[in-house]
Formats: structure tokens, sequence, C-alpha cells
């Protein structure tokens, strides 16, 4: 690690700041209301070295899952990887900055940004990653700039023969009316065993829209601990995608806050967990301001002895007049072994407003497996064809056309893996 | 023979329906299998495609020579058998044409055929539809899903009409279907009859027999056959109801 005399006042900081809060809160317990179903207690009892910034594997990891066209920014253990990363594609209007050499030269908008968009209160482990700050990657959209190429951050983690914990850092600046695709995608090397704790803040201007695409394909064993937190201005529209389908323990925290009148965001999301892996998803959505809608809508696939835990909260604040909330959850039990604790948790301060939930349970459709049957599918094809159709309209949602096959070939693997079909 | 059911007897919720049937089908024939409701029509096509909702007790199914009861439903399907269902489910997110296409090929690959890529597939279909005054839009829409009670029994035949069967089972197709709908499904059946095609055809009313004319008629009443005859019988039927018949049978 660099000395201390490198890094600017604003990140030593911020990182003392959430030190002295992740000392005194640790690592949450199932004692927390917001961690009642999720037992973390294999991470904090895991002896994890600090990750190096390379490991063998990681080249080809990055390039595994490269996605042709786009804008590549590798991260490998929470490092910006330059060597990895390919910026040929890099369009006008959009400006890309390793966040260790961001912040040391200054680069506007940095210190505006970094670390403001997530509170460290809110989240124990978003508070660890911040007192680890030091590299991570930054993107920012100019003002008015529509950018057709999409930006693809693969995010590696793993060590070489040994476990060890990452802390990557994310941060999205979209200025006014810019227009951005941004995918990240979450890989580790098959069997191996990490820890990798991400944040990524997401700024969006006024009128500024973002299609934002979480792909989590980390290695079985693996602990996932990712936190995605976004501001939007008036007028500006955030889409986000989460599709996951690795790790061992997974605790996804999607934060979006409607900041300004006339905001729009989508929150959707497909998981699909075997064995005896562990989906968290807990979504916040915070309308402040009138005029606002949000649309949420999670599917998930359990099977095995999977447990999956749902939380979707959604505030509307006193003058969130307008608001128009929907969100959706529905998840599909394959095997009676299988468990989901969903619960939609609504707080409601305006009287104006329009907001629906839904959350419903259920099994594969045996009428529809007979008559995909009846027709000649076997078993095995006809549940992939009803699951494959489950996700579809979530999996419609990504508009990157290649990394749209990827993940359509990684859920066919997935259901192929060790998905029991239930007897 | 193509088809050989001896003494079947079918229980669903444990309740015994079907009481011993016995059925000789050659290559190229169409039966009808006519009775009241509650006969147990449906429960005989049922069975016969493998609805694992359907429990046999007794009995036996040949096809082909071979133990039809042994094979599971989609084994049947891959065989060259093909039921059309009375109610054909709606299955959101699938789409008409993916599907048909994984179903056609599933058969190719049995029969050792090679699989069809979506053009030519597309060549087969296009035949298809228009025989059946079918239009291209039902391919691209999810199976059954938002399709009227005609769409769907047209659809069936559609299905039916790609995948080609050697035994078809025709579960109440002429149900909820007005009468230029029931001559558009009649003619796409009529257009698939060959020498080596058989129909078992199981409906209530007379009036889709009209169109598609068996070589026999059996009548179901409590589970069992209780008369056989030729196309005649449907037209007596049509004239006297049903009341009677068991009451007929049991003097034969």
């Amino acid at each position: 690690m660099e000395t201390l005399v490198q890094v600017p006042a604003w990140v030593r900081e911020r990182r003392e700041r959430a030190a002295r809060r992740f000392a005194a809160v640790g690592f949450p317990t199932t004692k927390l209301e917001d961690w009642r179903f999720t037992n973390i207690a294999p991470i904090a009892e895991t002896t994890f070295a600090d990750a190096e910034g390379w490991f063998a594997p990681a080249a080809s990891l990055v390039s595994s899952v490269g996605v042709a066209g786009s804008v590549r920014l590798a991260i490998v253990n929470g490092q910006f990887a330059a060597g990895l990363s390919d910026l040929s594609a890099l369009p006008k209007g959009i400006r890309i900055a390793g966040l260790r050499d961001g912040a040391r030269d200054g680069t506007d908008g940095l210190e505006q940004h970094l670390g403001t968009v997530f509170s460290i209160d809110a989240h124990p482990l978003a508070a660890l990653n911040t007192s680890r700050l030091d590299d991570g990657v930054a993107i920012f959209i100019t003002a008015g700039a529509g950018v057709d190429t999409p930006i693809h951050i693969v995010t590696v983690t793993g060590g070489d023969g040994q476990a060890v914990a990452a802390h990557p850092r994310v941060l999205v600046v979209a200025g006014a009316n810019s227009r951005v695709r941004i995918a990240h995608t979450f890989i580790g090397a098959p069997g191996s065993i990490y820890f990798n704790n991400a944040v990524s803040e997401v700024v969006v201007g006024e009128g500024a829209s973002i299609d934002y695409y979480t792909d989590q394909r980390e290695s079985e064993e693996a602990f996932h601990i990712a936190n995605l937190q976004a501001h939007v201005s008036a007028k500006g529209v955030f889409s986000s995608h989460a599709f996951s389908i690795g790790a061992r323990i997974q605790r996804h925290d999607i934060g979006i806050a409607l900041e300004g009148e006339g905001a729009d965001c989508t929150m959707n999301g497909v998981y699909l967990a075997d064995g005896a892996r562990l989906m968290d998803t807990h979504t916040a959505l915070d309308h402040a301001m009138p005029h606002c809608t949000s649309h949420e809508l999670y599917k998930g696939i359990l099977a095995g002895k999977a447990k999956a835990v749902f939380n979707g909260r959604i505030i509307v604040r006193i003058d969130a007049q307008k608001t128009d909330a929907k969100q959706t959850n529905r998840a599909l039990l394959l095997s009676d072994d299988a468990t989901i604790n969903s619960n939609p948790q609504l707080e409601i301060f305006a009287d104006d407003v329009k907001c629906t939930h839904g959350a419903a349970v259920g099994q594969l459709d045996e009428e529809a497996m007979f008559y995909l049957q009846a027709r000649g599918l076997t078993r095995i094809e006809a549940r992939d064809m009803l699951l494959h159709a489950f996700a579809g309209e979530v999996l419609d949602g990504v508009k990157i056309p290649a990394l749209r096959e990827q993940l359509e070939t990684a859920f066919f693997t997935a259901l192929a893996r060790d998905v029991e079909l239930k007897a | 023979m193509l088809l050989e059911v001896k003494n079947l007897k079918v229980r669903v919720a444990d309740k015994e329906i079907l009481k011993g049937i016995n059925l000789t089908v050659q290559p190229g024939e169409v039966h009808a299998i006519m009775g009241p409701n509650g006969s147990g029509k449906s429960t005989f096509a049922r069975a016969l495609s493998g609805h694992p909702g359907y429990e046999i007790t007794e009995g036996e199914v040949r096809y082909n020579g071979k133990d039809l009861l042994d094979m599971d439903p989609d084994e049947r399907a891959r065989d060259g058998v093909f039921m059309a269902f009375q109610y054909p489910v709606e299955i959101p997110g699938v789409n008409n044409a993916y599907f048909l296409k994984a179903a056609l090929n599933a058969k190719r690959k049995q029969q050792g055929l090679d699989e069809l890529d979506a053009i030519d597939f597309m060549k087969v279909v296009k035949e298809k539809l228009e025989v059946l005054h079918i239009d291209d839009s039902m391919l691209q829409r999810s199976v059954n899903e938002g399709f009227s009670g005609g769409e769907k029994k047209r659809n069936e035949i559609f299905h039916m009409a790609v995948l080609e069967p050697a035994l078809a089972l025709l579960d109440e197709t002429d149900s909820g279907l007005d009468i230029d709908a029931l001559r558009v499904v009649s003619e796409g059946v009529n257009a698939m009859r060959s020498p080596e095609r058989s129909f078992v055809v199981v409906t209530h009313y007379q009036r889709l027999l009209n169109y598609i004319v068996p070589d026999y008629v059996h009548v179901l009443s409590e589970g069992r056959i209780v008369r056989s005859g030729g196309k005649a019988l449907a037209l007596e039927l049509e004239e006297k109801g049903y009341a009677g018949q068991a009451a007929v049978g049991a003097r034969r």
C-alpha cells in the first residue's frame, strides 16, 4: 500500500470516518432486523488476506466475459487494471479515471461525489469498503452527451492459492441530459473462495438517463456483498437490471433515491440459486419528490436447499405527491427444501399516491410442463423453457445484445449445473 | 395395427373413470369416441397421452407393437402420438414458433434426421399456416397466451400439422368453436388424413363428424364402450340422444 503522504486529505478523512464506523458496528449479525435471515458469520469467521492487484487467472477471466464493441474497465481485486482494460472504443463525452490516480491529481468531481451518494451509516459493510477506499473506477459523462458505446466494468477477484478480500469501488456521474449504458460484471475463478465487498455510487443528473446492468457470476464459493446506490435528479431516468447466479452468499443492496420531480426508475432483477446458496436482495426506493415513477420486478428461482431473502422497501415522503410506484416479487421454488423470505415494506407519508406491491411464491406450472412434454420436450427441456420464460421478463430488459447473449448462456449453464428437477 | 387398447382401467383422484376400454385402430382409420358428459371420453384421450393425473390401474395399450403405457409423455410424442388439448395451456413468455421448432426438432432428432434451422423451419410452417388460415402473427405470440378459444384450437391443429403424428388424439376439438372455425379446423384435419395416419376424435356432438367423417363411431357410457358402429351411428345419436345407449349396449 502507498504511504499516507500520497493520499489526499479528503480520502484519508473519509476512510478514517468509515473505519471508526465499522469498528463501532462490526459485521452485521442476524440480531439486526436488516440481516435477520442472512447469516454472514461464515465471512466474519474466515481469514482473508488483503488482495494484491493481480492474480494468475485474472487476464483470462476478464477476457472470458468480454462484450465486443464496449469500453472495458477491469478491476482486479479492487484495483483498476489499466492493462486489462480496453479504452480504444472510448467515445467523446465520457471520461474515465482510476480512482487512485484521479484522487491524487484532483480530477474534478471525485472529491465532490465519492462517498457522498452512499451513507456509510446505512450499511456496515459499505463502511468497511469505504475504510479501505483506495482504488476503483470513476466514469463521468459530459452534460448532453449521448453515449452509444456500452461501458463494461469487469470486476475479477481471487488470489493465487489464498482466500482474499477485495473492496472494489465504482463511481458514475452522469451530467444533465446525458445518456449511457453501463454493465458491471463480477466474476472469479470457479470454485475459489474470496470475499468481494463492492460499493457503486451513481449520480444521475437532470434529464440524464442511465441503463445499469449488474451481472453477478462470482465463484460458487465466493462471498459477494454489493451496494449500489443511485441519486436521480429531476426528469432523470435510472434503470437497473440485476442478474445473479453465483456466490455462496450474496447480499445485494440497491438503493435508488428519486430526488427531483419527474424522475423515473426501473429496478428489476432475476436470481437463481441452488445447492445451499443464500441470495439476499434488499432494495430501497426513496420517493422524495412529487411526480416520480418507479417500477420494480424481481424474480427468483430456487432449488436444492437454497435460501433467498427479498426485502423491498419503498418510502414515499410527505412531499412526494403523485408518486406512482409498483413493486412485484415472484419466486419459483423447485424443491421442497428451498425457502424464501419475502418482505415488501411500504412507508407512505404522502396522501395522493399510487403504490402497489405483489409477492407470489409458487412452483412450476405442472399443466404447462405437461403441455410442453406432450409435444415432445423432455421434462428437463420443458422445465428450462418455462424457467427461461420466467426470467425472460427481466432478461429482455438487457439492452446490450452481446451481454444479453452471455447472460442467456450463463443462465442455461447454471440450470444444467445442479438445479435439481423436483420429482 | 397402430393402436390396441385392452381392458384399460383408469382412475382419477381415487375415482375409477374408465372401467375396461377395448379399442383397435388400424393405420389410416378415423375413430370417433362419443358420449355424454362424464362418460370418460376425455379421460381416455388424456390417459393415452400420458397425463400424470390419470392413473392406469389395469389393462394394456400397444402402439406400433410397443408398450405405450411404459413410455413418458414426451417419448410418446416423439414417437408420433399427438394430443390436441381440450384446454390448450397458456404459456406466457414462451414464443409459439420457438416452442414448435423445439418440438419438431426433438422429434426429428429421435428419427435420426437433422434438426431444422430457423429458415427451413419457417418454410415448413408457412405452408401449414395457409391451409389453416392462420395469421403469421400467431407464431410470434406466446403459446396460447391471450388467444381466443378458436385461435387456441386452430393453434393445436397447426402444431399437429407441423409435427405430422402417426396417431392424433383430438380431445373435444370442436368445443367452443363457431361454425366457420369448425370448418377451418376440420379442413386442417382432413388435409392430413392419409393411409398411414390415424385419428381418435373425442367429441360430445355429432356436428364435428359432419366435417371429419369417421370410419367408426364408439359410444362411451360410464367408462365403457357400450356401442360401436359406422358413421351412421353418429347420426342416430344425434336424433335419439345418449339416453338409453347404456341399456342398448347391455342388450348386445
